[in-house]
């Protein structure tokens, strides 16, 4: 069983009464449990609005923290939720321990403007079938202070070289931290083989690093106070940094590459209500949805090329999209053997232990 | 000779009455979620969803190959002691005082500000921390104020602001448990001791500290044990440095979903908390 507010209940009662009295017309009103990051997209409230006012369906959220606390909580609420957002690294676990349905692009009118390539992502399948929506993709690359930095960022090195000493941030995750690393090295970031190295190359981080964050607002907290000029950061996240709060954030892909993520929007199995969690999944890959998202929030790069297409010309995201050579650099996040993410976490726990004054 | 249950027939049945309810909720809330633990500890992997995992000794085995968790280990029970002996020299001449110099209201309202601190969320308070103690934070502002000049303090995200959240964070269990004992100290025997012409050192070092030191092993058991293990402090203050056997079993348990390593090195912490304390109890024996 999860629990929500009280506050949250209540409004959400109160919505759906609301919707129903507006749309009473409509055949069918469901409530649909949606599991997402907090404030990722699927909870804007105008957005919420706009799908209950076009289908008449009403959206609660339950939210986690880390994509373990996702599969903990689909494992343990069966038929409790009807939509999941997952990235694509997780898709085939999910998919092989039962936990989301298979779907088809034919049910969801606005994948017509996924491209192909994008459409037949491997992640996103298993045994042959398809079991998510590609909803939005980005990149993690290096976010620096353009107060401080004039120049955009070339290379992955400078996060070692001298002239940002103490001047680094870098998110404490093991998987991020051995794959910057791997890519620095050239290595395979799904399935890196000297281990060996990556530990002496992430060692070399220890008098870059001022400190770890961990979430977007404690990025935008460290950032505004001047703790770091450059680090480790998440496309969507520089472009809300800058959009929303205002602050001298520029994004780079060096040359040796960066990671490239997919997220992707799947129906839970057993949802009990799966045609309106269709509908809305469908509402998410709408590019009047994600314009309003990507201008007035910030957002990641919409799966949907069509929605992308629909962005200002100056936009972030449409800029980033359109650059050939980015694509090409960038190395996406795959499935990652649980032995080859225990080793990494391993190298990474090490790595922190030296790092001690 | 009579034992209780024996002489008073009703007696068994209300210690029954009184104790059960403890005892039943200690169990319940305690004593099977931490064997359930324990059972993980032993396993390859969690048995949730579905899964089985098998037998193994592996995760205990990885503490003893892999050499940075022992070390991680030193250093939380280093950062143990130092937060126990601060936490002392700070607590202790408060709790003196409360119990011995300060009387009636005034007491009352000096308790009520050793006490405040614990009506906050503990987050908030360290947040507020980091408020003071970033560059060109408040106390540096503040330093600047009445020192001007090119002072930098710069102790955000290293060792030794970690050890002021945690000492800000466990400071009224000392006092409040040094208290407690030194207020059971006899004002008379303070009086003859005086009489007799101990100094104030003779008194604090002949009387006080040994009939206060209940209180203040009380102290030491329930500050230690929670700072061994603690994991928001050091991750919030400590930045790079605040890497310790805490963080590192929470990222088990959050990070990478293998609960029975994390089980493991939690059961080996609390090894290594009994070790510390029975070695602590033979000094202390064998000076008494």
């Amino acid at each position: 069983m999860t629990k929500l507010p009280a506050a949250r209940t209540a409004r959400s009662l109160l919505a759906t009464a609301a919707t129903l009295a507006l749309t009473a017309g409509f055949a069918q009103a469901d409530e649909i449990r949606v599991l997402n990051w907090q404030g990722y997209g699927t909870d804007e409230d105008w957005a919420l609005e706009a799908f209950a006012e076009a289908t008449g369906h009403t959206v609660v959220h339950d939210y986690f923290n880390s994509e373990q606390e996702m599969l903990t909580k689909l494992r343990t609420n069966p038929g409790a939720y009807d939509v999941v957002l997952i990235n694509t690294a997780y898709t085939g676990q999910a998919a092989a321990e039962g936990l989301i349905e298979p779907v088809s692009y034919d049910d969801f009118p606005h994948a017509d403007g996924i491209s192909d390539a994008m459409k037949e992502t491997a992640a996103l399948y298993h045994d042959g079938q398809l079991y998510g929506i590609p909803w939005v993709w980005g990149v993690t690359s290096i976010a620096y202070n353009t107060e401080v930095v004039s120049e955009a960022p070339q290379s992955i090195e400078l996060l070692w070289s001298p002239e940002f000493e103490g001047r680094v941030g870098w998110r404490d995750d093991a998987v991020e931290s051995v794959q910057m690393a791997a890519i620095s090295l050239g290595q395979d970031i799904n399935n890196p083989t000297d281990f060996d190295a990556i530990a002496a190359k992430l060692k070399a981080l220890k008098p870059q690093i001022r400190t770890f964050w961990s979430s977007e607002n404690e990025w935008n907290q460290y950032f505004s106070s001047g703790e770091f000029d450059i680090s480790v950061y998440w496309s969507g996240s520089a472009a809300r940094s800058a959009n929303n709060f205002g602050l001298p954030v520029g994004f780079a892909i060096p040359k040796e590459g960066a990671i490239g993520w997919l997220d992707e929007l799947s129906v839970v199995k057993d949802a009990p209500h799966p045609e309106a969690a269709k509908a809305f999944i469908d509402y998410m890959i709408d590019p009047e949805f994600y314009v309003k998202w990507d201008t007035e929030v910030g957002a990641p790069v919409s799966a949907n090329a069509d929605a992308v297409a629909a962005l200002p010309d100056k936009a972030f995201n449409k800029v980033m999209a359109s650059d050939e050579g980015v694509a090409a650099r960038l190395k996406f996040l795959g499935p990652i053997e649980d032995d080859v993410r225990q080793k990494m976490l391993e190298v990474w726990q090490a790595t922190k232990t030296e790092f001690q004054n | 000779m009579t034992s209780p249950a024996k002489g008073a027939p009703g007696q068994a049945g209300a210690i029954l009455a009184l104790t059960g309810p403890a005892y039943l909720w200690l169990t319940v809330a305690i004593l099977l979620p931490l064997s359930a633990m324990f059972y993980f500890s032993f396993l390859s992997e969690a048995p949730l969803a579905g899964k089985t995992g098998e037998w193994t000794l592996a995760n205990y085995r990885a503490f003893f190959e892999q050499g940075f968790y022992g070390t991680l280990m030193l250093r939380s029970l280093r950062l143990g002691a130092e937060v126990v002996f601060w936490c002392f020299v700070l607590g202790f001449p408060c709790a003196l005082v409360l119990a011995k110099s300060v009387k009636g209201r005034w007491r009352e309202a000096l308790f009520l500000l050793v006490i405040l601190p614990f009506w906050s969320n503990a987050l908030v308070r360290i947040f507020s921390w980091t408020m003071m103690l970033r560059g060109n934070g408040i106390l540096e502002r503040a330093i600047d104020w009445v020192v001007p000049g090119r002072f930098r303090l710069d102790i955000m995200f290293t060792y030794e602001a970690v050890v002021i959240g945690l000492v800000h964070s466990y400071l009224p269990y000392m006092i409040l448990t040094c208290y407690i004992s030194l207020q059971a100290v006899q004002d008379d025997l303070i009086e003859a001791a005086r009489s007799m012409g101990a100094s104030r050192l003779t008194i604090l070092r002949r009387i006080l500290l040994p009939l206060s030191l209940p209180g203040i092993l009380a102290g030491v058991v329930l500050i230690f044990v929670p700072v061994i293990g603690s994991f928001m402090e050091p991750r919030i203050l400590g930045g790079r440095n605040g890497t310790f056997i805490g963080t590192v079993i929470e990222d088990q348990f959050t990070a990478v979903f293998n609960w029975p390593l994390g089980a493991a090195l939690s059961f080996i912490m609390l090894g290594c908390v009994g070790v510390v304390f029975a070695l602590s109890r033979l000094a202390l024996g064998r000076r008494g």
